[in-house]
């Protein structure tokens, strides 16, 4: 830098604090005139008068200063001890800019920053979080080691506080006492295994990374929060969702076993697939297991794929990296538009997303080869954007498009950049050896640039045909000649020395020139640059074996030359040669073999590209994009031959009833806080919210803190159904991994009835009811699983069947939107029973949707939900006669209810068999009175012969007792009843064999109810056992370890009472069945339920 | 994560510097010039680089360098992303992202950049919430700070950091409640020599402009949904709402935000609002070449095309350009060896036209290729793809807010081939 610049470097500086500054105009006025000698000292005098003045505006616009001097990087240390004091002033601003000045300089000043130390202490005990959470910030902040106990102590503290926003820091805090002290790794550790359990979506992104960076090889701690990392993963900001995706790769490839085996199975037929394995278990072949993917494994994909749609790119490349990586290879296609789309993003962006999409099409040509036409290069893109495009436009390059893909080289080669125009030659190269067909083309293409004017073309077209002539020498003399006569013009020492080369590898077949051509370097041979010496030394000794008649002078002229040449390869080479073909008595055995080494027949190059090895690399990251492995990286292992045990996954069952069911004690969390605190608005809002929440109450809050609430009820009312979710997800896997583990053949069963659900009523298969429970028990899941696979299914499809697959999977959209649609409108206006009006405005648009979408199939829509969840009995609600027109079905979905854990869900299918519109399709009294119903939000207009699927929560209370209710139209009311069966008022639990058992030895006594049944032999069957009790009550199967025993549980939907369910098989055809469960008057009506059943059967 | 970042001018010199851990020595971007200067051109610097302690993560924005220093393994498209993020918060604080304005205003940069990222890592990146903490300058504050010795920084903690909604901030108040919304979309497109299309692809972005008191929750809905094939989301949007509806469902931040962007299915036909005649000849001898470019619509679906501009990178050889144009003006840049003729709105009786001859440098031989022309121009109310807005509904809150779209088609990169 100039004496110049520093001097206007200091006077900008000077100007830009004096903008909004009049006070002190004659201390920076003559510090700017000072200039570069004194102004940094006279300056910093100053400041210290100004930071030791009583006005505050001093104070403040000293600081101002300070930190312009430190952003510019300039020295000011010496201030230290003047700064330090003003860390507890009450100016806002003012703290700020200390608190930046002292964690710049903290480290140089230890003994003075200590004095700082005690303010921060003071603040991490403040009631007001905000302040605990910045003075946590700047002590982890100060790089000073004595303080290292001071800040374990802060950390452990926040970690426990009540706000999430002070564990988050808490855990940024982690990583900045890590790398001051590295001792402290155990302690930090439990510490992350703390705030691992955190459940809030602020915490969980930061925790992440302190693990990364603390522990990255503790995968044990992640176990238990897996799950739940998954289903926050969506709500977490969009830098922690980078980090948490990229670390649950990891995880994933420690714990899952590979989808990839089997690949080629699932790719071609599902269901083929699967019926083939049931062919095979009949033959009694069991060896051959095909793969299953683990539910948890499934999890993550499914959740990790709506962030494709993310703003930033980071996500989406992080989402696209996972997919890569841990994906079935026909799934991982649904990655490539969101990657395409990337490429319109800022220059920076393309090149990382080109790299990775380089890496990926050498593999997976087909993911890109749809989308080619967005690799064409501008002539405006940066060069190194332009080659990476290069490098993928050859890597997609097949039999079909090539000659698109020529033809578009063909202008690329004519490119002003002449860089672009040599890598586009290469590129050219490869492709020709790529793709037999065209190498002729290519070849014939690239001679005629070499009459092109650029050098840089011609040069790089003479080391290309080079190599292509290498692989194919035959036929080729012409071309040989040709470049042979083009020696002379060109100079670039690469395409001179290729062209020698060449000369010398075929002089047998350009006899006559080569020689000649010997003769024109050993004139210039001095004058030319050393790559181009050494050819020629090979040129002449190659001569010298074929044709020794004609060059041995020359030779021996090039080798004399050679031999004081000032390079000392040169003269080594020289040496070498000479030793090997002049025959001397000192030459030996060698010189006989002369011929055969310089003249075997040498092996083509391969042109391949130079992102082949990348792929060892993890996508997306710094090492791959540098092509080296940067410090720090955590190398992707290999899939697991035998998977680890999945069970380490299982959150505890009970514990998941109590943390999961009422989600909203998650958002209670700060409300416990907010009344020691009660400054804080949001806060309050949170109460509110979770008041409202619970849906009941009368949203008394006010307009505007209720239209917050609505969102925050909704977010809660989102984790909670997601909860929901989870856990039945919990209970599916456990469930599952046990089945697995011992019946692996029924599991397979569960696909192969999705695929023939009509089937599933009616069929007695004695197969495979355990499978129908569990899907049931989580049919949710199941059916947007089933969902997504046929997205994926049509995605990798080619465009025009996937439009078919459209029109198939529209009536199953209706549906699913149908339950979204309510799902979404509570989250929206979860307070809302009362506040009917809101809800109809949105009806509208809603019914038009479903209209456009039912009409299409209605029959089909309800064969598709009800027998994905197999043993579904609909009933009648409304007879159209008596309802004129209209008729209504109903029928448990045996779902948990979105609305309110104690519900059970009824959905109820409403269609209009009359020739005219119905119109306001609503419910109305209710009797009796107490009984809670969430409604449907009312139907504006239900077309003739259209029908439509609507889901209500209804609160039985545990007894049996009809729900009745009046079904309104705009002009009728038609009073309906539904009356449960015993067994739809209970939901599964999953429970191991001694808990079962535990439990079962607390419901003794009067808690017991029993029979003994008889069943016919054939239905003695554990399977057939399982498939009727399941059809009649809505309970999860219990894994036995006895033959002869069957054991089921359940708890009720209202009350959450254990029911147990356990059968006997005696002699041939007798049982004993035994119900224990508090609610006796339901244990024995659902034991005469069961009975009959069995006998039935 | 990300250790320290330069903010680097032009011409290389360093006029800010942060860090979030210990302090890195600004010599380190001394590898950074190496390669700025082997580059040439600053677009081509690579955005990743490897030192022998540290890796170099850059972006080039408005002439400046941003370049971050990370030490261990981090996702580059992370700091890239992270990076034009606090580019994007320049521009939305003080209007643009440069130099000038950045050492004008270094005390809110610096107070920004410490908000932004705790300890490399990224922690308040959401405008609203940023500009709770720290408020954006504005000359009657400035005035008024100077007056009262008051500050720019927010006596209020941003409470939306804590809340679900932590994009918006809390208690907006507006006397005029209104909602905009404008559809842009942008063709990239490449035509050959013949005018016909080689590869032609609408992109289009929903950009709104919310100035809604309370916590308004807004529904926009479209008339043609299936038309958008791929797209983006504000995190505001809900998407499970999105899949299931095809239906924007979102609680808006304060202010400016982009809503959405999309990608329209490449099996639709793009069309293309202007044909380009073109004939440009360099000559073998006398050093000279003939330009001749005539512009005419295509399918405008009946709207004026206005902003017509074409762009041409000449070849380093052409010295000058002695042209006639029937409409708007051209000039000739003799050092980057620009032409641009900028036309303006397209008149369809009296077709514009540029035609003369180019003089290249004597004996210099004439240059391979034709240069290409990269074509500007702008549709007012008119979404190229055919994407409408039905309607747009607030629940909420009770008031009747003001909503208006607007739409408006863009070349994006349009470019003919000679």
């Amino acid at each position: 830098m100039s004496t110049g610049a520093l001097y206007n470097d200091q006077g900008g500086a000077e100007a830009a604090v004096e903008a909004g500054q009049e006070s002190t105009p004659t201390s920076s006025g003559s510090g700017a005139a000072f200039g570069l000698f004194s102004a940094d000292f006279k300056k910093n005098e100053d400041l210290k008068e100004m930071l030791e003045s009583s006005k505050e505006s001093l104070k403040l616009e000293a600081m101002k200063r300070i930190v312009g001097l430190i952003a510019k990087g300039k020295n000011a240390s010496e201030l230290f001890p003047a700064v330090v004091k003003n860390v507890a002033s009450k100016n806002i601003e003012l703290k700020k800019l200390v608190y930046v000045y002292l964690v710049r300089y903290a480290e140089e000043q230890q003994d003075l920053a200590l004095l700082s130390i005690s303010t921060f202490q003071r603040a991490l005990k403040d009631p007001n979080q905000f302040i605990r959470a910045s003075a946590l910030r700047v002590l982890s902040s100060i790089r000073v080691p004595i303080i290292v106990p001071i800040m374990m102590l802060a950390i452990k503290e926040a970690a426990a506080d009540l706000s999430p926003y002070v564990r988050k820091t808490s855990a940024h805090a982690i990583q900045k006492l890590f790398s001051l002290d590295a001792d402290q790794k155990e302690q930090l550790i439990e510490v992350i295994e703390k705030l691992l359990k955190d459940k809030s979506t602020l915490v969980a992104g930061s925790v992440v990374m302190a693990f990364e960076e603390v522990c990255p090889d503790r995968i044990d701690l992640i176990h238990k929060n897996y799950r739940k990392l998954c289903n926050l993963l969506v709500d977490v900001e969009e830098w922690g969702q980078v980090v948490i995706i990229s670390m649950l790769t990891r995880y994933a490839r420690t714990q899952f076993t590979s989808p990839w085996k089997e690949g080629a199975m699932f790719d071609e037929n599902n269901e083929k697939a699967f019926y083939e394995s049931d062919s095979e278990e009949k033959k009694g072949h069991t060896e051959e297991k095909p793969y299953i993917m683990d539910p948890d494994h499934r999890l993550l994909l499914r959740n990790t794929k709506p962030l494709l749609q993310s703003r930033n790119t980071a996500v989406v490349m992080s989402v696209a990296q996972l997919y890569w990586h841990l994906a079935p290879k026909h799934e991982v296609s649904i990655v490539t538009k969101s990657l395409v789309r990337l490429l319109r993003s800022h220059r920076e962006v393309q090149y990382i997303v080109l790299q990775n999409i380089a890496t990926m099409s050498i593999q997976r040509k087909g993911m890109f080869e749809p989308f080619m036409k967005s690799f064409y290069v501008r002539s405006t893109d940066a060069t190194h954007i332009k080659t990476l495009k290069l490098e993928i436009l050859t890597n997609l390059a097949n039999e079909a498009n090539i000659s698109t893909i020529l033809r578009e080289f063909q202008t690329y080669v004519k490119s002003q950049d002449k860089a672009f125009a040599a890598a586009t030659i290469q590129a050219i190269g490869r492709c020709a050896t790529n793709i037999s067909e065209v190498t002729d083309t290519c070849l014939n293409g690239l001679v005629l640039l070499l009459s092109n004017r650029d050098e840089t073309v011609v040069a790089e077209s003479v080391v290309v045909i080079k190599k292509l002539l290498q692989t194919q020498p035959t036929q080729h003399s012409e071309i040989i000649k040709h470049m042979a006569k083009l020696f002379d013009n060109i100079t670039v020492p690469m395409a001179r020395a290729s062209i020698l080369w060449l000369i010398g590898e075929y002089c047998e077949r350009v006899p006559k020139i080569a020689p000649d051509v010997l003769r024109k370097m050993a004139k210039s041979f001095t004058a030319e640059e050393d790559i181009v010496k050494l050819q020629t030394v090979n040129l002449a000794a190659k001569l010298y074996l074929t044709n020794s008649k004609q060059t041995k002078l020359l030779t021996q002229y090039i080798l004399n030359l050679g031999k004081y040449d000032q390079n000392y390869d040169i003269r080594d080479r020289t040496r070498f040669i000479r030793q090997l073909i002049v025959p001397s008595e000192k030459s030996g055995a060698l010189n006989k073999y002369a011929r055969r080494i310089l003249l075997a027949p040498k092996p083509a190059p391969v042109l391949e590209s130079s992102f082949k090895d990348r792929d060892r690399f993890q996508l997306g990251t710094l090492s791959h994009s540098l092509n080296s492995k940067a410090t720090g990286y955590q190398e992707l292992s290999d899939w697991p031959a035998v998977a680890p045990d999945q069970s380490v996954r299982n959150v505890e069952i009970i514990e998941a009833v109590k943390e999961w069911t009422p989600t909203v004690g998650k958002t209670k969390q700060p409300k416990s806080d907010d009344k020691f605190y009660s400054d804080d608005e949001d806060e309050k809002e949170e109460e509110g919210s979770d008041s409202s929440g619970s849906e009941d109450s009368s949203s008394s809050s006010s307009e505007e803190s209720g239209s917050d609430s609505e969102e925050e009820s909704s977010e809660s009312e989102k984790t909670s159904s997601d909860s929901g979710k989870s856990s039945s997800g919990s209970e599916q896997s456990s469930s599952e991994s046990e089945l697995e583990q011992k019946k692996k053949k029924k599991t397979k069963k569960v696909p192969q009835k999705k695929s023939k659900p009509t089937a599933a009523d009616s069929e007695s298969d004695e197969n495979g009811n355990g499978p129908v429970a569990q899907e049931s028990s989580s049919s949710a899941e199941s059916s947007s699983g089933s969902e997504t696979d046929s997205e994926d299914d049509s995605d990798s499809d080619s465009p025009a069947p996937q439009k078919k697959t459209e029109t198939k999977t529209k009536p199953k959209v209706a549906v699913k939107s149908k339950k979204e649609v309510s799902l979404l409108d509570l989250d929206d206006f979860s307070p809302a029973p009362t506040n009917t009006p809101q809800s109809s405005i949105f009806s509208p648009s809603l019914l038009s949707d479903l209209e456009g979408l039912s009409l299409s199939g209605v029959s089909s829509t309800m064969q598709v939900t009800t027998s994905s969840f197999g043993p579904v009995k609909t009933y009648e609600l409304l007879h159209h006669m008596t309802g004129k027109g209209l008729a209504a079905k109903y029928h448990f979905p045996r779902q948990p209810c979105l609305y309110q854990p104690s519900m059970v869900a009824v959905q109820v299918i409403l269609s209009n068999s009359s020739d005219h519109s119905l119109e306001e399709i609503h419910i109305g009294d209710r009797s009796p009175a107490s009984l809670s119903i969430h409604c449907f939000n009312t139907i504006e207009r239900l077309e003739p012969e259209a029908s439509v699927t609507v889901s209500m929560g209804i609160d039985f209370s545990d007894s049996t007792q009809a729900a009745n209710f009046q079904l309104c139209t705009k002009e009728d009311q038609f009073s309906v009843s539904i009356q449960p069966a015993v067994g739809e008022l209970l939901m599964p639990s999953s429970m191991t064999e001694q808990d079962f058992c535990k439990e079962q030895g607390k419901l003794q006594g009067m808690n017991e109810t029993s029979a003994t049944i008889t069943m016919e032999t054939a239905n003695a069957s554990s399977q057939a056992i399982s498939k009727q009790v399941l059809s009649v009550a809505n309970v999860g199967v219990v894994s036995s370890s006895q033959n002869n025993f069957s054991r089921f549980a359940g708890r009720t939907v209202s009350s959450g009472a254990l029911v147990l369910v356990s059968l006997e098989l005696k002699e041939s055809s007798t049982a004993l069945l035994t119900i224990n469960t508090e609610k006796t008057v339901m244990a024995s009506m659902l034991l005469r339920d069961i009975k009959q059943a069995l006998t039935q059967a | 994560m990300i250790h320290s970042l330069f903010l680097i001018n032009h011409s290389g010199d360093i006029f800010l510097e942060k860090h979030w851990k210990s302090v890195i020595s600004r010599s380190v971007c001394d590898y950074f010039f190496e390669v700025k200067e082997k580059a040439v051109d600053p677009e081509n610097v690579p955005p990743v680089l490897q030192t022998p302690h540290h890796y170099l993560i850059s972006i080039y924005r408005g002439k400046l360098f941003f370049l971050s220093v990370v030490q261990t393994e981090v996702p580059p498209l992370f700091v890239i992303e992270f990076l034009h993020r606090v580019a994007d918060t320049f521009q939305d604080y003080f209007g643009e992202c440069s130099e000038g304005v950045i050492k004008d205003n270094l005390v809110t940069v610096y107070e920004l950049l410490e908000e932004m990222l705790d300890n490399g890592f990224p922690l308040a990146t959401e405008s609203n919430v940023l500009k709770e903490m720290i408020r954006p300058p504005n000359i009657l504050r400035s005035v008024v700070n100077t007056l009262t010795g008051g500050s720019n920084v927010g006596d209020t903690l941003p409470t939306g950091q804590l809340s679900n909604v932590p994009w918006r901030r809390a208690g907006v108040k507006y006397t005029n409640n209104e909602a905009y919304f404008d559809v842009v979309e942008e063709i990239d497109a490449i035509l050959d020599k013949s005018g016909t299309t080689v590869f032609a692809e609408i992109q289009g972005v929903v950009e709104a402009c919310v100035r809604l008191t309370g916590m308004p929750d807004l529904t926009l809905s479209f008339m043609n949904p299936r038309l958008l094939d791929d797209m983006s989301f504000h995190p505001c949007v809900r998407f499970k709402r999105w899949e299931s509806e095809r239906v924007l469902s979102f609680i808006p931040p304060d202010g400016n935000f982009t809503l959405m962007t999309y990608h329209v299915s490449s099996q639709n036909l793009v069309a293309i609002p202007v044909y380009v005649k073109q004939n440009i000849n360099f000559f073998e001898t006398g050093s000279c070449g003939r330009l001749d470019i005539t512009i005419g619509p295509k399918q405008n679906m009946g709207k004026t095309v206005e902003g017509l501009m074409v762009t041409i990178h000449m070849p380093k050889v052409v010295l000058s350009a002695n042209l006639t144009a029937t409409q708007g003006n051209y000039t000739y840049d003799l050092t980057t060896k620009v032409l641009v003729w900028d036309i303006g709105k397209l008149n369809p009786q009296k077709l514009p036209n540029l035609r003369g001859s180019l003089s290249m440098q004597a004996g210099a031989p004439k240059p391979e290729e034709n240069p290409s022309l990269n074509i500007d121009l702008k549709i007012q109310q008119l979404a190229i793809s055919g994407l409408k807005v039905s309607r747009l509904d607030m629940y909420g809150e009770k008031y009747k807010p003001f909503k208006g779209v607007k739409y408006l088609t863009k070349a994006g990169k349009f470019q003919v081939r000679t």
